[in-house]
């Protein structure tokens, strides 16, 4: 009999804290498929963020740095910059890149680093207790937005691959979603795609991922993915929003 | 022996920096410190290195954290208000275990304060500065040689005990220019066990801060604090001018220990028992220099360019055996010769 | 047909595979797993073609397939 499906090697057996049904688990599995795919393993540098994915650095089974709340691209910059040859990804939630690290983001991006960025957009804070995010939907309720988020107190939801897409130092960015099995298999493709442009040396790339917390948008499992690939994808289109490689 | 050139303590600093191998430099403009990034501008590339204008204090920082795991020597620079910002990523560099070098020619303050000498940010430095319970290597010059020497000693001792070193200087030695030495053309590195660059042939590594357990974490933290005991009996390192035969000593680091020494110098050709003790590192404070001086001379005068920081540490060190007075200038003000010898005069009645 | 082996331990009952089984062969067990979920499990005369979907959708590697 041959295996069809197995746990990538990049992975630990480890299990994960998430919650079930959140989406964090599949993103990190993909990443590690791409890894073997692409066998970069023994050369790859992940960063792991502030937020749920705080503890990812246990789940991968390869180098794994952590850094500060939102300054996962400034250390990814100064790793790649050192180790030129060496493949460098990080991992950011939508606090972590769209709020707290917007500067750093912005200004990785705009330099051209030549790194790939996993962006888990989940529109809510979940390791702090599902707090209104950046990416929170207007009318979301979340811990700070009780009655739903209003555009007159807490502004828009933002836009990451929108706004990034404009600067000339990315060559990738596309958002996906991993709330079905025919939708993972095309993060996968993006994912890949996003790291093969570092091995390539092109510059900059971003996958975003919408991605399922069904604790913190108070619906199940099950619920919940249909809610990203119903709802979310209203506000956050699934597109390439640029590609210069 | 090496030809002797003119420089700023800027440059110097920058210079040395090279020479020890540093080949990571990322940083904000902020005077009064601009000629370390416009020097690192230059020279890293020519010796096949890293300069980085960051995005802010914040971003270079974590550059710096990012460049140092690799296990390059890595610098930043700045200035108060810079320095404020970079407090986090200093935390986070003590928690992993990362050394690193950090720069600060102190302005005053608070706030923007002015772009004038200070050493008001001396708290900050010593006691912690980010959160946690964490210490770094503090470093103060006095002269530009120093500037230069003692960088070099920085990257040493930040590699040997993996830990933040601050420098700490001050807008005039930043901006002055002196005679300087470069003693050596290279210096060698230490070998690195614990740098991530990928696990080809070994285990993948982690390097991170967080640690849930709370055990394990007093652990980690009385792990740090073993180490932090034995750069306390290692590493204190200071000046002394006549310790045998003073009444009074003045203490001072930096450029107001430049002002005192012409002080003393005066008053000794006036057959007054004046010394001075500086400090060259803050942290660790040269404390058992001071209680061998406790025990001999009457009284200290500590002075500072700030409202009185350092003070606290001296009066720690002597244990309050004996009088620690106080004379300090404030917000840029530098304390000028003849007003550090009415002290001493009021001192001794 | 394919062998879908799912570790009933590891399972945290969230039930996407259940969701998008596309035979409707996957079912939630009545029975606690130690960590506390109701986990899942094949129903007893399942057919898998070895689309995979429920493994790609795990979370938590629960899921091996053979074919």
């Amino acid at each position: 009999m041959d295996k069809i499906f197995e746990k990538p090697e990049s992975i630990r057996e480890k299990e994960t804290h998430y919650c079930p049904g959140c989406g964090h688990g599949i993103v990190h599995r993909v990443i590690c498929e791409v890894v073997d795919d692409l066998g970069i393993r023994e050369k790859l540098i992940g960063i792991a963020p502030v937020g749920c994915a705080v503890i990812a650095y246990d789940y991968w089974n390869f180098d794994v740095t952590e850094a500060a709340h939102g300054r996962v691209p400034a250390v990814a910059t100064g790793i790649k910059r050192s180790l030129p040859d060496r493949i460098v990804f990080g991992y950011q939630g939508d606090g972590d890149l769209g709020a707290i690290g917007t500067a750093e983001i912005i200004h990785a991006a705009n330099r051209g680093e030549n790194i790939t960025i996993i962006f888990v957009n989940n529109t809510v804070y979940g390791m702090t207790g599902g707090q209104m995010a950046p990416t929170t939907l207007l009318k979301q309720k979340t811990a700070t937005t009780p009655a739903g988020r209003e555009q007159k107190m807490h502004g828009f939801p933002l836009k990451v691959c929108e706004l990034l897409s404009v600067l000339p130092g990315v060559v990738y960015a596309e958002r996906v979603t991993a709330h079905s099995p025919q939708n993972i298999l095309k993060a996968k493709k993006a994912i890949k795609k996003a790291f093969e442009n570092q091995i390539k040396g092109l510059g900059f790339s971003i996958v975003e991922v919408l991605s399922p917390c069904p604790t913190y948008l108070g619906l199940s499992p099950q619920d919940a993915v249909k809610w990203v690939g119903e709802e979310l994808t209203k506000e956050y289109p699934l597109k390439i929003f640029k590609d210069i490689t | 022996m090496a030809k002797k050139v003119l420089m700023c303590g800027n440059e110097a600093l920058a210079e040395a920096a090279i020479i020890a191998g540093c080949r990571f430099y990322a940083g904000y403009p902020i005077t009064p410190q601009n000629e370390i990034p416009a020097y690192m501008s230059k020279r890293m590339p020519e010796a096949g290195g890293v300069f980085i204008q960051s995005e802010s204090e914040l971003a270079a920082i974590n550059m710096v954290f990012g460049s140092s795991l690799t296990g390059a020597r890595a610098m930043t620079s700045s200035s108060s208000p810079g320095i404020s910002l970079k407090q986090e990523g200093i935390s986070y560099l003590a928690a992993c275990e990362l050394p690193a070098v950090i720069v600060n020619i102190m302005r005053g303050g608070p706030g923007l304060g002015n772009i004038a000498p200070s050493q008001s940010d001396y708290f900050q430095a010593v006691k912690g500065g980010g959160h946690g319970d964490y210490r770094q290597i503090v470093i103060a010059p006095a002269s530009v040689q120093e500037m230069a020497d003692l960088t070099m000693l920085s990257f040493d001792l930040a590699d040997k005990y993996r830990m933040p070193v601050m420098i700490l200087g001050d807008g005039i030695l930043g901006q002055m220019m002196e005679p300087v030495e470069f003693k050596a053309e290279t210096k060698p590195g230490i070998k690195k066990d614990w740098i991530l660059d990928g696990c080809k042939g070994r285990k993948p590594r982690i390097i991170k801060s967080l640690i849930l357990n709370e055990s394990e974490l007093e652990k980690f933290n009385l792990k740090l604090q073993k180490r932090y005991k034995e750069i306390k009996d290692k590493e204190q390192r200071c000046e002394v001018l006549y310790g045998d035969d003073s009444d009074i000593m003045l203490v001072a680091y930096g450029t107001p220990s430049r002002i005192c020494r012409s002080v003393v110098e005066k008053l000794r050709k006036k057959g007054k028992k004046v010394g001075m003790i500086r400090p060259i590192t803050l942290w660790p404070f040269p404390e058992d220099a001071f209680k061998k001086l406790a025990k001999k001379i009457k009284s200290f005068l500590v002075v500072e360019m700030s409202c009185g920081q350092m003070i606290e540490d001296v009066k720690l060190a002597i244990d309050c055996a004996r009088p620690a007075h106080f004379y300090g200038r404030t917000g840029g003000e530098i304390p000028g010769e003849d007003d550090i010898i009415k002290e001493i005069e009021n001192i001794n009645g | 047909m394919a062998k879908v082996k799912i570790d009933p331990e590891k399972c945290k009952g969230c039930g996407l595979c259940i969701l998008y089984c596309p035979k409707g062969h996957i079912k939630q067990s009545k029975a606690l797993n130690k960590k506390g979920a109701y986990p899942v499990g094949m129903t007893e005369k399942y057919d898998c073609s070895g689309c995979s979907f429920c493994a790609i959708i795990c979370p938590d590697l629960c899921i091996t397939i053979d074919k």
